[in-house]
């Protein structure tokens, strides 16, 4: 299993609400947040082109932050879902410096946080908040080894791009174009 | 022309805009961990070869500032952990693709070795004690007043005597593992952040080096800051102007190697090339803190009368600048997207 999450930028509105999703669900504290929505501008006016990306952990298949955590905190749950187990970390921010998405944060608690892919919810057949409360359906979520799952069919069918490929971390959320 | 405007709704603290995990704790550390690992390195290799007599400040006074040394930046990195509780984490396993995880084992072993070293040492620097002094009666309960005219002085207990026994013959086995503990914290204080491939400027295996020798360099400072003995001073200017000549060497190969790489590293090059760490770097770090103190030792060598001291400090405060800038400068570089 490999989980994979993939957004449509070219249906994507740049609402939030994935945001407030999260938030909600996660008890994030106020200020912070897993995922967060950029909005890219492009051209020369008049000629301009939006993109909207609704961004989080790319639960990266060569995760930086998993290699540089001295205590094994950050490690891969089934399925390749980057996780923190908050009892094992110290909060030495090692992992804040590896990731090059700057996708995690420290919680005011003392460890790290980040986007879990809604582990809890993965766990019991659910898709993550942000995916289930999108409104205009532009994320998909599944499994990558499942060439039936929604999000094999859409990476076959779509033009796709990942964020910053070139950093080496092979990242599993992918931006429809 | 072509424009892009990037708008992100991210305002995580100590993350946007720009990183900042990491502060003056950790530039406190890598200098103090740099300076202990060069005068360990420094005690270690004299040692081994026979130079007691010629190098008494290297080998006996400089390594009992290092506990102090290592405790001190200990604290300075414990002072920046966020899950401060927990850091007992570190030593319930070890990840050795994690720098972080054995530079945690090296000082575990380092810092208990040059505390013995440094005590094996109390005899010869300290042979003399001043009983009545009412700081030394606070260590009675330790040490005991003898009748020999040398050494004044002697462990109280029978087990602590025979320890100092078995572990001054043992005294070989120690300055190599000194040795060899010295060079791996020296260069894991610059692996440690060359490891982050995530911010361009550290991403560079010449870091690991620098910071080795920029600890070489600030040791043989410290040893002349403290040392009385001319022959010694002499020595340690000459190794400092040696580790300044490989230290400039490796900052002109670093940034070669930063213009000649990809667009990310040639950004981060730009931050000392006109950008907001040019004057900092170049002037306070290269020119105050290498080239100046290199041409003051010179000077001195070729029978000019100048203060060894200015030098000293001018390299160590350009050592500890090092530090900071390479600790911000790092959190500064990205990859844009």
């Amino acid at each position: 299993m490999r989980y994979a999450m993939a957004i449509d930028t070219l249906k994507c509105v740049g609402c939030s609400d994935c945001v407030v999703a999260c938030q909600t669900e996660n008890n994030v504290p106020i200020g912070y947040c897993r995922d967060w929505v950029v909005e890219v501008t492009e051209g020369t006016y008049p000629q301009l082109a939006l993109e909207n990306r609704s961004e989080r952990c790319c639960h990266c298949e060569n995760a930086a932050c998993v290699r540089c955590c001295p205590t094994g905190a950050s490690h891969k749950e089934e399925g390749g879902i980057v996780v923190v187990t908050h009892e094992k970390c110290i909060g030495c921010a090692a992992c804040i410096q590896s990731c090059p998405y700057d996708a995690r944060y420290t919680h005011p608690d003392g460890y790290v946080d980040k986007c879990t892919f809604c582990l809890h919810r993965v766990n019991e057949g659910l898709k993550p908040a942000c995916v289930s409360v999108c409104p205009t359906k532009c994320m998909y979520f599944g499994d990558l080894d499942n060439p039936e799952s929604e999000i094999s069919k859409v990476l076959k069918n779509r033009k796709w791009k990942l964020l910053i490929p070139e950093a080496g971390t092979d990242p599993k959320l992918y931006f429809l174009v | 022309m072509r424009e892009e405007i990037i708008i992100s709704g991210r305002m995580n603290k100590g993350v946007d805009p720009i990183l900042h995990a990491w502060g003056w704790e950790i530039a406190v550390y890598l200098f103090l961990g740099g300076l202990a690992a060069g005068l360990l390195i420094y005690a270690g290799f004299y040692a081994i070869r026979n130079k007691e007599k010629n190098f008494f400040t290297a080998l006996k006074i400089a390594p009992m500032f290092v506990p102090f040394f290592l405790i001190v930046g200990l604290m300075a990195l414990f002072i920046d952990l966020h899950h401060k509780l927990y850091f007992w984490r570190l030593y319930t396993t070890i990840h050795l693709n994690s720098p972080m995880s054995w530079g945690a084992w090296t000082l575990l072993v380092i810092t208990p070795l040059s505390i013995i070293y440094a005590v094996l040492n109390l005899k010869t620097v300290f042979p003399q004690f001043n009983f009545s002094n009412k700081y030394i009666q606070y260590l009675s309960f330790t040490i005991e007043k003898t009748e020999d005219k040398t050494i004044n002085w002697n462990w109280k207990f029978k087990w602590m005597r025979d320890l100092e026994t078995f572990l001054n013959k043992k005294k070989l086995i120690l300055m190599w593992a000194l040795l060899i503990y010295g060079i791996i914290l020296g260069i894991y204080t610059g692996i440690l952040l060359s490891a982050f491939n995530a911010r361009p400027f550290w991403n560079t295996s010449v870091l690991g080096m620098l910071f080795l020798v920029s600890g070489l360099s600030t040791a043989a400072a410290f040893i002349m800051l403290i040392s009385k003995d001319h022959e010694e001073i002499k020595w340690f200017s000459k190794i400092d102007l040696a580790m300044i000549g490989i230290e400039l060497f490796l900052i002109i190969h670093m940034f070669m190697g930063f213009l000649a790489s990809t667009q990310v590293q040639i950004e981060a090059a730009r931050m000392f090339l006109g950008g907001q760490y040019t004057f900092v770097f170049w002037g306070m770090v290269v020119f105050m803190g290498l080239l100046l103190p290199a041409l003051l030792e010179i000077m001195e060598l070729r029978g000019y009368k100048i203060n060894h001291r200015f030098a000293a400090v001018l390299i160590l405060l350009g050592g500890f600048i090092l530090r900071f800038v390479i600790v911000y400068a790092g959190q500064s570089s990205r990859y844009l997207y």
